[in-house]
């Protein structure tokens, strides 16, 4: 489990001082701060943790609370891949067609032993862990993760958004 | 009365020299596969087993015939169960297709085909309902290892 500063770092251990290397820093805080309380997930929902899912949507734990409720039935909508439950070979194609239709920046989840690595399902039907098809950003174990867990894997994206370089303009835009 | 439905029936097969025991409960009839159709066809027509539960099959590794198809009857109206079995060789494994007795048997024997490698014959679309396209082998077969993988997307590399 990542430790978790008290404050949000202003500046990167990295970064040089100056005036531009300041309001860079500046701006990726408050691009971090905005992206880290809007987002927008699309539940790629296969098995059962989708229960699960539906309770840590829902209240009482709702994760409302963190920006993250409002699920985008559209991929291209959406910024947060939540991959719930086993992902099969037969349906990796589809998982990793919907990764590549999310706009940037993109995140994802795997939620589950079963998105994380495979679970107890040690055949030829289950990819052992689908970041072997497309990258995953934080993994949620359990089989089902608690609500709990789920409140903590989004708090932790969270704070992994919130630290991270925000740049505006990339050679893809 | 489900006993005593069972014992008629067996009785009635016996007559028909083919081989039958109740096996826990169940009555089990044992069909060579060449009549296997027509066997079929006097089950729903005289005998009254008009639904087709299941097609499946059981790989027997170092018997010959090495395996086993199987399907299971119900009647409706006696509310009992059949199960029919054919031994079939691996160099040989084909069985004739219940498809024009039975509509649920189509998928069924799809994926007994996909599973076990088992050939239909009379089913004209045996492509794979569980697997898919490019897959190699038959993963139910206790020759095939259960963790060999065969991905249709190339994984990334770390």
């Amino acid at each position: 489990m990542m430790a978790r500063p008290a404050t949000i770092p202003i500046a990167r251990a990295d970064a040089r001082s100056g005036a531009f290397e300041y309001v860079t820093t500046k701006k990726d805080e408050l691009i971090g701060w905005a992206r880290k309380f809007s987002l927008f997930p699309y539940p790629f929902v296969t098995a059962c943790c989708a229960m699960e899912f539906m309770a840590v949507s829902s209240s009482p734990y709702d994760t409302d609370r963190f920006g993250a409720a409002l699920p985008r039935f559209s991929p291209r909508q959406a910024d947060l891949l939540m991959v719930v439950g086993t992902v099969t070979h037969k349906q990796a194609p589809i998982l990793r067609k919907v990764y590549e239709q999310m706009c940037e920046p993109k995140w994802v989840m795997a939620f589950g032993v079963c998105a994380t690595s495979g679970g107890f399902y040690q055949n030829y039907a289950a990819v052992q862990g689908i970041d072997r098809v497309i990258p995953v950003d934080v993994y949620i174990p359990g089989c089902p993760p608690r609500p709990e867990m789920v409140i903590d894997g989004i708090m932790q994206l969270q704070q992994k958004i919130a630290t991270a370089s925000h740049p505006i303009l990339t050679e893809r835009f | 009365m489900t006993q005593g439905t069972l014992d008629t029936l067996r009785e009635r097969f016996s007559a028909d020299g083919l081989p039958a025991e109740i096996a826990l409960g169940t009555l089990v009839v044992h069909v060579a596969a060449p009549a296997m159709h027509a066997f079929a066809a006097k089950l729903k027509s005289e005998s009254g087993f008009d639904m087709l539960l299941d097609v499946t099959a059981i790989d027997w590794p170092g018997r010959d015939p090495r395996f086993d198809v199987v399907w299971h009857f119900y009647s409706t109206h006696e509310h009992v169960r059949v199960r029919v079995k054919t031994a079939v060789t691996e160099g040989s494994p084909v069985v004739p297709s219940l498809t024009k007795l039975y509509g649920s048997a189509a998928f069924m024997e799809r994926e007994c085909h996909d599973m076990y490698g088992i050939a239909f014959d009379g089913n004209d679309d045996l492509r794979p309902i569980l697997l898919y396209e490019g897959f190699v082998g038959h993963p139910l077969r206790k020759d095939y290892p259960k963790d060999r993988e065969q991905p249709l997307v190339p994984y990334r590399t770390p």
